[in-house]
């Protein structure tokens, strides 16, 4: 069979529309994912036994459980069990919500081992200066523990942006699914692929040269001797 | 100021604190010694509730350390030192003194700063207000931490092996800073090996032993004249 290594060109520009799919919904599952992930990495650690409890469950879940699983339970399960009509592009909806919840559900792991990680005698100076559990985390705690989740936390939003290609199979338009499609219109699937991994390969370079610069900007005041 | 009856504390099955009373005037500085784990940190650290007392009663210029009100009301009120300083790595020495006084007193952000160079002015410190931790030495970082547990315009300062994590030449530059202290009339609990200090600063020394205030007294006769054996055992090993 003659491979059109043209082809890979040609389809660039649609690729691209894909592309930028494939990063919005990058961006709105890290930003709701970096949101959950703090709340239940402060449930996790909480006094109360229930809330422990609940916060558990749910990153056990979502970190013990493929994520074509959670999309499929979201997006044909979750309308079943309400038995609602599919609102036109539920697949959107059902696709943002379930990559948001898996990464949530990492990110309160990186989140908690972050706040775990610092000296517990920091917290005690900070209530022995009368600051309450709440200040001691907003002040003293999570800016250190920050610094410390940055280079995890960057491995979870790239492996994030590589997930996402799962949602090609609820027909979300973002790279994966163009590249599916223009391959089933051309038979071209060697060029086509290439060129769908290698704009896979260049965000996720940019990304990580993204958390490395972060990384270095945050060094400055540096928690290690 | 600080008045202690019965106070037990059991870590799980271990008994460390086995009935301490102790009654600590305003003014006065108690210097606290004792073998390794005999509960010297311990007992410090109940009296500002770090540690959960099992048992007794505490109180602290007229506040009942019982309920979580009354904790954050004593905090507030007592100082601490720690041994490993425990700065702030992330804030600047005035931003370190600063911090408290503004969220947990609600002093403004000038009033604060202005509160912080006083007091890094006092212990010394006034060319390194904008240096973070890791760049001072180790007798800087605990006159840091002093100024920090001054500024909330504490009663009472308990410091707790304040220079042990210190090289020896930083020793004096920090117990310079605790004897202006009890000088100018500051409540102290000092648990220390500076028999020195002892000495020359404490108006009274308690000698802890498994648990249990086993002697007490001036510091100048107990180290000339012990009378427990247990005590006569750990200061011939130490003086
Ligand atoms: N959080 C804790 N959990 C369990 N046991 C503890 C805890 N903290 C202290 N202990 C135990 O309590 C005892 C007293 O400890 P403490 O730190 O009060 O001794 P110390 O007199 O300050 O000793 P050092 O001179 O070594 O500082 C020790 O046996 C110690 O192992
Ligand atoms: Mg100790």
């Amino acid at each position: 069979m003659n491979i059109n290594w043209g082809l890979a060109l040609d389809s660039f520009p649609y690729l691209m529309q894909g592309a930028k799919i494939t990063l919005q919904f990058t961006i709105v599952s890290v930003l709701f994912g970096m949101v959950l992930g703090l709340i239940f990495a402060l449930g996790k650690l909480a006094q109360n036994k229930l809330i422990r409890y609940i916060s558990s469950a749910y990153v056990d879940f979502f970190r013990g459980t493929p994520l074509l699983v959670q999309i499929f339970l979201i997006y044909f399960g979750v309308p079943q069990l309400f038995s609602f009509t599919l609102p036109d592009n539920y697949q959107y909806i059902a696709g943002a919500i379930a990559l948001s919840l898996n990464c949530g559900a990492y990110t309160a792991e990186i989140f908690r081992s972050g706040i775990q990680s610092i000296d517990y005698g920091q917290t005690e100076a900070a209530r022995s200066l009368g600051m309450s559990h709440f200040q001691a985390m907003r002040y003293i705690i999570l800016p250190q523990a920050f610094k410390v989740v940055v280079p995890p936390l960057g491995n979870e939003f790239i492996a994030m942006l590589k997930d996402s290609s799962l949602l090609a199979i609820i027909a979300i338009e973002e790279l994966m699914y163009t590249g599916k499609i223009i391959t089933g219109r051309t038979f071209q699937p060697m060029p086509i692929y290439l060129m769908v991994a290698l704009i896979y390969l260049v965000m996720t370079m940019a990304l990580s040269m993204l958390v490395n610069y972060t990384e270095k900007r945050l060094g400055k005041s540096d928690i290690r001797k | 100021m600080i008045y202690v009856s019965n106070l037990h504390k059991y870590f799980g099955a271990l008994e460390v604190l086995k009935g301490i009373d102790i009654h600590i005037k305003e003014r006065e500085v108690v210097v606290v010694i004792g073998a390794s784990g005999s509960g010297k940190s311990t007992f410090l650290r109940c009296l500002n509730k770090l540690e959960d007392i099992t048992s007794g009663e505490i109180v602290i210029d007229g506040i009942p350390l019982n309920s979580e009100a009354n904790v954050n009301a004593i905090r507030r009120e007592v100082g601490m030192v720690f041994q490993r300083f425990n700065l702030f790595p992330h804030m600047t020495a005035l931003e370190n003194v600063a911090l408290a006084p503004q969220i947990v007193r609600n002093l403004s952000k000038q009033e604060a700063n202005q509160i912080g160079m006083e007091l890094l002015i006092k212990v010394g410190l006034s060319d390194k207000v904008n240096e973070y931790p890791r760049r001072l030495s180790g007798g800087q970082q605990q006159r840091v931490a002093i100024a920090r547990a001054l500024a909330m315009r504490p009663k009472v300062m308990l410091f707790d092996e304040p220079t042990s994590a210190l090289d020896p030449e930083m020793v004096g530059e920090v117990l310079a800073v605790m004897r202006d202290l009890a000088r100018e009339g500051m409540t102290m609990v000092v648990v220390t090996h500076e028999m020195g200090f002892a000495r020359e600063v404490g108006d009274r020394v308690i000698f802890i032993d498994e648990g249990v205030i086993v002697e007490e007294g001036n510091p100048v006769e107990v180290f000339s004249n012990p009378q427990n054996p247990r005590t006569q055992a750990f200061l011939s090993k130490i003086l």
